[in-house]
């Protein structure tokens, strides 16, 4: 059994509310942090923590709090991402919705590390009910006294809003984040400057994703150092996993890194295998982003070592025979599955969720999906999976944002590892078709 | 009296000067202003376009989007850019319900597009059509953080999540009775699982 530091009290029956929440050791944390850090002080555990960022891309949380500018007289921002978008990723909603106080606890910490008076929790619309969840977490901790003015009789005041979205994936990218913040478009701005420099209103900003900053609770109660103990290497603590695709127990677990894969996906304690006796044929670790990779090179390295759930390990062999932990939207494919069918349904997200900003992007984004639906209609040429190789190649790196190359890793690792795929698509005009639903829910094919 | 501003937008001159929200909705927007700086009223915008939505059938008319720029003081071509941009907003009217079914990887591969196909049939409808009665509207979009629960479909607040057949039929017979107009603002989401 894993070590749970986020999610050690979700099992309490009541814990979304305050009472039962504060009765289980909730905002010790800010007590302690109040009355026995300074700011600095704070920043420093977390630094020491080795926690990295938990949305995605797995940057030095300490490190970045570090860059915030601090020029006299200007506002600071914390603004907690909770744009959660990602395909396979569930993690966030899964928090935020059981145990709200825990975000609101770690928002209050972290405001308090970086100086922020007015912190926002940007979430995505389409989870407005859990926006209400978290409002009513907040009107609950500004009742008993943990925000608002002269929080515990410090001189530290702090408001935390609740900023919903209206359904674009763009606006999970910081500085997207930010410009849909102002009221604008989710247009990514172009760095630098950087938002700790100038970020949301043109002052110093963080942005930090809900899982990172939930993080800092158990951070300030055990110290940097001892958190810095859990987990293997460069990749300390736990990390929240979403589970889902064909396997026998979907949901969030939160693992300790190091966790191996193989243990991840077959054991009874996590996605308890794959669901009706099949084979594995491939995994996405880490949500849409990153590039699949087949079963063989998922459970071992190239150099034949067992993979593990972290992200040196994950990333083992770069983009030829790796991938990346990202957000952990871990997302697994049976023997049953067409690789280039799933491929199309990630490439029509990007090309759907594209802020049309780059023309490499708004425009590659949907030739791709274009050319893959030959490949599902059995139109396509052999030259199609070089055209399709070329036009990712034309986007990577290319774009102001991430979104670009999240576009193209999924091509080019579809097409690295599965190409037989897409011939066999050619020759045979078309794709096998699988019903999923009957696979879903057990129900046996007509012969 | 129309003015062609934008595509197959008009604008009514006569239908914006009757637009008022209710006191209630002033209210909450009067709120949400106070949560920004002074001058950074703009911020407002995606909140109070949701509530907009709301009180306009479910869809955000020219006329309401140049009221929204007057009750933020910002020109009515900010707001449109806006609500142009993020796929929440309904740019044209639509059913009461729209049925919003999620189709992307984790879905597809537990039978999104069976579900889709099954909605279609038992509505009459084709993706992004309205059924003549005006209750039903099915969209497809892409994923609503609920791989780990599905197929999935969402309506207004709602998450409808491990869709099966019967469920999908319960659902549809529920809003039937219900016939109401299904809100992303709504208070009273009911989750299925």
């Amino acid at each position: 059994m894993g070590k749970k530091l986020l999610l050690d009290k979700i099992h309490i029956p009541g814990i979304q509310s305050y009472e039962v929440y504060r009765a289980n050791g909730g905002y010790a944390a800010v007590e302690k942090a109040l009355k026995n850090f300074s700011p600095e002080q704070i920043v420093e555990e977390v630094k020491k923590s080795g926690l990295r960022g938990r949305g995605g891309a797995g940057f030095p949380t300490g490190m970045k709090w570090s860059f915030l500018a601090k020029p006299p007289g200007v506002p600071r921002y914390l603004l907690c991402n909770a744009d959660e978008s990602e395909p396979g990723t569930f993690k966030d909603r899964y928090l935020m919705e059981h145990i709200p106080h825990l975000l609101i606890e770690g928002m209050i910490i972290a405001s308090y590390a970086l100086g922020s008076n007015t912190s926002y929790i940007y979430i995505r619309g389409e989870y407005f009910y859990v926006s209400r969840i978290l409002e009513k977490a907040i009107a609950e901790a500004y009742a008993n006294g943990w925000l608002g003015k002269n929080i515990l009789g410090t001189d530290y005041s702090l408001d935390i809003y609740v900023q919903v979205g209206a359904g674009a994936y763009i606006c999970g990218e910081e500085t997207a984040l930010i410009e849909s913040l102002e009221g604008k478009r989710g247009n990514p701005r172009i760095k630098p400057p950087f938002p700790a420099v100038a970020g949301l209103w043109g002052c110093p900003t963080v942005v930090n994703n809900v899982e990172t900053i939930a993080a800092v609770v158990p951070i300030t109660q055990m110290g940097g150092e001892e958190y810095a103990k859990i987990g293997i290497g460069k990749s300390t603590g736990t990390k929240l996993i979403s589970a889902s695709g064909h396997i026998n127990k979907p949901g969030v677990y939160e693992i300790e890194l190091g966790l191996p894969v193989e243990e991840f996906i077959y054991s009874d304690e996590y996605c308890g295998g794959i669901r009706g006796g099949k084979k594995l044929k491939a995994v996405v670790a880490g949500g849409s982003s990153v590039p699949v990779l087949p079963a063989e090179l998922i459970l071992k390295t190239a150099k034949g070592e067992p993979r593990l759930m972290s992200y040196e390990s994950l990333a083992d062999g770069g983009f030829q025979t790796g991938t990346m932990l990202g957000s952990g939207g871990f997302i697994v494919m049976d023997e049953d599955t067409s690789i280039v069918e799933n491929l199309f349904t990630f490439t029509r997200f990007y090309h759907h969720e594209s802020c049309g900003q780059c023309s490499p992007c708004r425009e590659g984004t949907g030739w791709m999906e274009k050319v893959l639906k030959k490949f599902i209609d059995g139109t396509a040429r052999m030259e199609d999976i070089d055209l399709l190789w070329e036009i990712q190649s034309k986007i990577d790196g290319r774009t102001i944002c991430p979104l670009g190359d999240a576009a193209s890793w999924p091509v080019a690792s579809a097409i690295r590892h599965f190409r037989h795929e897409f011939e066999e698509a050619v020759k045979n005009k078309g794709i096998k078709k699988v019903n999923h639903y009957n696979k879903r829910w057990g129900v046996a094919e007509k012969v | 009296m129309s003015t062609q501003v934008h595509g197959v937008l008009t604008f009514d001159k006569e239908k914006r000067k009757q637009i008022k929200f209710s006191e209630e909705a002033l209210q909450t927007i009067e709120s949400i202003k106070k949560r920004y700086p002074e001058g950074k009223q703009k911020s407002a915008l995606i909140p109070v376009l949701h509530i907009a939505q709301a009180e306009n059938d479910g869809w955000l008319s020219p006329e309401v989007m140049d009221y929204v720029a007057e009750l933020l003081n910002i020109s009515a071509i900010e707001v449109f850019e806006v609500a142009s941009f993020y796929t929440m907003f309904n740019l044209k009217p639509v059913g009461k319900c729209v049925l919003e079914v999620c189709r992307t990887s984790s879905c597809w591969l537990n039978g999104a597009n069976e579900i889709i196909a099954y909605i279609e049939k038992k509505l009459g409808i084709k993706e992004s059509e309205t059924t003549a009665d005006g209750l039903f509207t099915l969209k497809t979009v892409e994923c609503l953080g609920s791989c780990g629960t599905a197929p999935m479909l969402q309506c207004g607040a709602s998450y409808h999540e491990n869709l099966n057949y019967e469920k999908v039929d319960a659902l549809l017979e529920k809003y039937r009775q219900e016939n109401k107009r299904k809100n992303y603002t709504d208070l009273d989401w009911q989750n299925t699982k």
